[in-house]
């Protein structure tokens, strides 16, 4: 190849990259365009708060008030952090501080498993084990019956499927602490878990945060695992014993039939539109503190 | 003994107690498949498509489904290979690895990385809509391109960044312009990273239910051509779990049995990989 072939090609291949990127980023400008547009003729009708505080939904006479559904979101979300975040807190500090790397190395690969794996199993691993014990354990510990198709049973599918996203960048966070500091807190007397609490949280603490803010705006878009097991009754619930509907579900249960009924379509995607700009502030600020703490490691 | 050693015996306990109980949370999820999903599992359900009766407990199988979610994730993840390399390599090599554009393409992925599945499906039926394109197995196939891309590029710029400048650098001081040494030496040098990259894809590609569930349509055939609906794994699971005939929920189990091996033999591999690339560097 002569150099002047050589050199075209490298311009072109340049060119062709530049476009291809271009294109990775723009989908990002193009589905919040999309989902803006879309829901604009629903906006049109009335505010947005209308939408969120009514809980009307009634599409046949054209009422769409999403409150239930962002109230079921709110429950499911809740009770999933509230059991994810200690148990991954503690486990990710275990891994990073006490555990062997025998240990380590067998419970990495079990967590990346964990992560691979898509939710409709976790779906159904729901119906096998958790509906039942929702059923005959929780409920009746309560003193309420259930059909074990509820908020709860939801937010232990979620809980149990946001720990590979938390115990990943917890290990990552976690691993920017720096030695040096920590074996100075050790070599003034503290001991390993005294260093642990002064020191190792309190400087991983931006990242502890992000991690959660990105697991949160995981489970917030979960939709089938949590279709499969919360119920989706059209309701404001008001325990969580009672089935619910969140956004995301409620958008996969109903966008087949919406085509018959004006603005319906444009109310699913308003439900999208809330998903879509919950996820992108909780996504863009945690990755910012992340990666301001990974540049403070560099 | 002092109040500090007892707190960190405590906290200790409660440490390794959590980090059990993510263990045994993911052996009991693939326990209760294995158990329930077994009995059910048999030749004809891998060979057959769903005969008449079906979905009441009659006889068939699912490979309507099997066949729809492997041509749609080989679809995809060609389709996203296409675009993923090309900005990978822009990012690393034509742009400085850490340069403020390249920052700011990392964090448009990370942030479309977390969009959720639904939206994708939600809003892809609605462009499918506007140009004309009827439910089938390529739009389904686009959508879940598009759907991971983000995944795909972000798994091979962390091998990418990793490669070291001096390799660049000597490759560009020998003379090679930058396409060459970009395709030639890291490359080359990712390619283990970028098989990884490609099984995580796939297992992502094939897994997803919600981007699909409106853009490619249901079918008790194998599709023939890329304009046919097709059935996905994730969305016969779906609808056999949803009936109330007990024969029928078993064979939901089984179909999520052979789902979670597909993606724990694309876990295994792309591990194996990983383990012999990081052998490799040493």
């Amino acid at each position: 190849m002569s150099d002047k072939t050589r050199l075209q090609f490298d311009y072109r291949l340049k060119g062709l990259m530049k476009l291809f990127t271009l294109f990775a980023v723009l989908t990002l400008f193009i589905i919040f365009i999309g989902v803006v547009f879309k829901s604009y003729p629903i906006l049109k009708t009335n505010s947005i708060f209308h939408f969120l505080f009514s809980s009307e939904w009634f599409p046949q006479k054209e009422k769409f008030g999403l409150f239930p559904f962002i109230v079921s979101t709110l429950w499911v979300t809740a009770i999933a952090m509230v059991l994810a975040v200690p148990f991954c807190i503690l486990a990710s500090i275990y891994l990073s501080e006490y555990a062997d790397k025998k240990i380590i190395g067998w419970i990495t690969p079990l967590i990346d498993i964990l992560a691979g794996i898509p939710s409709v199993i976790f779906g159904i691993w729901g119906i096998i084990v958790v509906v039942p014990f929702v059923r005959d354990y929780l409920a009746p510990f309560f003193g309420k019956v259930s059909t074990g198709y509820s908020l709860i049973t939801g937010g232990i599918v979620l809980s149990v499927m946001i720990v590979p996203v938390m115990v990943n960048i917890l290990l990552e966070v976690f691993a920017t602490v720096s030695k040096g500091l920590k074996e100075a807190s050790l070599s003034l007397g503290a001991t390993k878990w005294q260093t642990i609490k002064n020191v190792l949280l309190r400087k991983a603490a931006p990242g502890i945060v992000s991690a959660i803010a990105l697991s949160l705006s995981r489970a917030f878009g979960e939709t089938l695992a949590v279709l499969m097991v919360v119920g989706n009754v059209t309701k404001v619930p008001h325990s969580m014993l009672d089935p619910g509907q969140p956004l995301p579900a409620l958008i996969a249960n109903n966008y087949g039939e919406m085509m018959s009924i004006d603005l319906y379509d444009s109310a699913l995607l308003l439900a999208s539109l809330v998903l879509f700009i919950i996820v992108l502030i909780f996504n863009i600020a945690s990755r910012l503190i992340l990666r301001k703490m990974e540049r403070n490691l560099g | 003994m002092q109040g500090k050693f007892i707190e960190e015996k405590i906290f200790k306990v409660l440490m390794v107690f959590s980090t059990l109980l993510i263990i045994i949370a993911l052996g009991t999820i693939l326990g209760s498949i294995v158990v329930k999903g077994l009995p059910a599992l048999s030749w004809e359900m891998l060979s057959q498509t769903p005969k008449g009766g079906f979905y009441l407990g009659k006889s068939g199988g699912i490979l309507n489904a099997i066949a729809g979610s492997f041509y749609i994730a080989i679809g995809s993840t060609f389709f996203a290979l296409f675009v993923s390399i090309p900005v990978a390599l822009y990012i690393n090599i034509y742009r400085k690895k850490f340069s403020k554009y390249s920052n700011f393409v990392r964090l448009c992925l990370d942030v479309l990385w977390g969009v959720p599945s639904i939206v994708y499906g939600a809003l892809g039926f609605s462009l499918m809509l506007i140009i004309g394109l009827k439910t089938s197995l390529l739009a389904g196939i686009l959508i879940v391109t598009i759907l991971i891309i983000p995944v795909m590029i972000r798994a091979m710029d962390e091998v990418m960044k990793t490669v070291p400048k001096g390799l660049v650098e000597a490759s560009l001081a020998l003379g090679a312009t930058k396409a060459e040494t970009a395709l030639k030496v890291v490359v080359k040098q990712t390619l283990p990273g970028i098989v990884t990259a490609i099984l995580i894809s796939f297992g992502r590609a094939i897994g997803d239910a919600a981007s699909v569930m409106y853009t490619t349509g249901f079918t008790d055939n194998v599709p023939e051509s890329i304009m046919n609906q097709a059935a996905t794994l994730p969305l016969a699971i779906l609808n056999l779990v949803s009936s109330p005939i007990k024969e029928v929920q078993a064979k939901a189990y089984a179909s999520a049995l052979v789902l979670t091996i597909i993606i724990l033999a694309l876990s295994i591999a792309s591990r194996m990989l990983t383990k012999k690339y990081t052998k490799n560097k040493l």
